[in-house]
């Protein structure tokens, strides 16, 4: 099982900033071209595609390869409209699938 | 000084034995993290961007959760980690007053999970109990090492340094030919540290992976090509314990990162 972090900023924002949003999960990130001491191939176990929803509304959306680190680190801008909560799904190999949610709070300006 | 006070010194040398002429001063020891790249050292110091702290959480997780039906928690013995476990991994490996067997941390969490909790206890390495290692470390980042000798594990200190200075495998190497004599000078692409065991359980990026101070050990020695004590062996424990009076005193950084 698989364990996420999601990190909003700390400091108050308002309608139309600009925020950063953090993202990292647990994943080996298993490339698929390695072998064991025995030569048996070590099969392929990546996660495939990470999306971003805030309200609903797709915000950030990428694909993942083989060359991408363990445990990988995900950051990108969203631009806070109001109130809403953001949903964060990785899929990956194998049926993978992990679904975190959190909420950011925009300030009435 | 008295002739007697100056004959008492020297039989107290001649009883003690030299130190080591590669023994690293206090004042020049350095750990893993102020020996590796700037980088790297940013990666520990952000709590989001530091991969090890995937397992604390993990490890927070397995700390508060029921095993079974009338089984304990951890948390229902311990109580809240961050204040009842505040500096304990910083004091282990320890001796266990009831029975007198020294045990390493995942040791001591072992024999919780099969003698307290009743449950089948998790396997060195796995993921588990790296992330309860994980987990109490985190509540003993900044405590000063405790010094081993201190809580009477004399006897083990000094196997543990034999250890330390004995060489093995194909390469006849000791630990103490690389990590107090030539520390700083390369191998390969990296520098060699002076191998204070400060952060671990830590996050190694040529791993990929969190691992403990075993897996470092099993590491060293199959670069060496010497065949590796099995996991969890009196050896290592012995080896930590004179690794941790070598580093007595230094803040725990764990769960650090290391390349």
């Amino acid at each position: 099982m698989a364990t996420a972090m999601i990190l909003l900023p700390r400091t108050v924002i308002r309608a139309g900033d600009v925020v950063m949003l953090k993202a990292m999960i647990s994943h080996p990130m298993e490339t698929g071209f390695r072998r064991t001491e025995t030569g048996g191939e070590i099969p392929r176990n990546i996660i495939r595609q990470f999306s971003c929803r805030y309200m609903g509304e797709l915000v950030f959306s990428c694909d993942f390869h083989p060359a991408i680190a363990a445990n990988p680190f995900l950051s990108f801008p969203v631009i806070a409209a109001r109130t809403g909560p953001l949903e964060f799904v990785w899929r990956g190999d194998n049926g993978f699938l992990h679904r975190e949610q959190a909420m950011l709070q925009v300030a009435a300006s | 000084m008295t002739r007697r006070a100056a004959l008492a010194l020297a039989l107290g040398c001649l009883l003690l034995g030299p130190a080591p002429a590669d023994e690293i001063h206090a004042s020049q020891r350095l750990s893993g993290y102020d020996m590796m790249g700037a980088e790297a050292q940013a990666m520990q110091r952000d709590d989001f961007a530091n991969p090890a702290m995937l397992a604390v959480k993990e490890g927070e997780g397995l700390w508060n959760a029921v095993p079974g039906q009338g089984r304990p928690s951890c948390q229902s013995c311990h109580g809240n980690a961050a204040a009842s476990m505040k500096g304990v991994a910083a004091r282990y490996p320890a001796r266990e007053a009831s029975t007198g067997r020294v045990l390493d941390l995942p040791g001591q969490i072992q024999t919780c999970q099969s003698e307290r909790q009743g449950i089948a206890p998790a396997a060195r390495e796995s993921a588990a109990l790296l992330a309860l290692e994980a987990f109490l470390a985190m509540q003993s980042r900044g405590a000063p090492l405790a010094s081993p000798r201190a809580r009477g594990l004399d006897d083990a200190v000094s196997r543990g340094e034999a250890l330390y200075r004995q060489r093995f495998g194909q390469l006849d190497l000791s630990c103490a030919q690389c990590h107090s004599q030539n520390w700083g000078r390369s191998l390969g692409g990296t520098r060699i540290p002076q191998a204070h065991p400060t952060g671990y359980p830590l996050f190694r990026m040529e791993w990929q992976a969190i691992g403990s101070l075993q897996r470092r050990f099993r590491n060293c020695m199959t670069g060496i090509r010497a065949e590796p004590f099995p996991p969890g062996a009196a050896e290592w424990i012995d080896l930590e314990i004179y690794l941790k009076e070598r580093a007595a005193g230094m803040a725990m950084d764990a769960p650090a990162v290391r390349p």
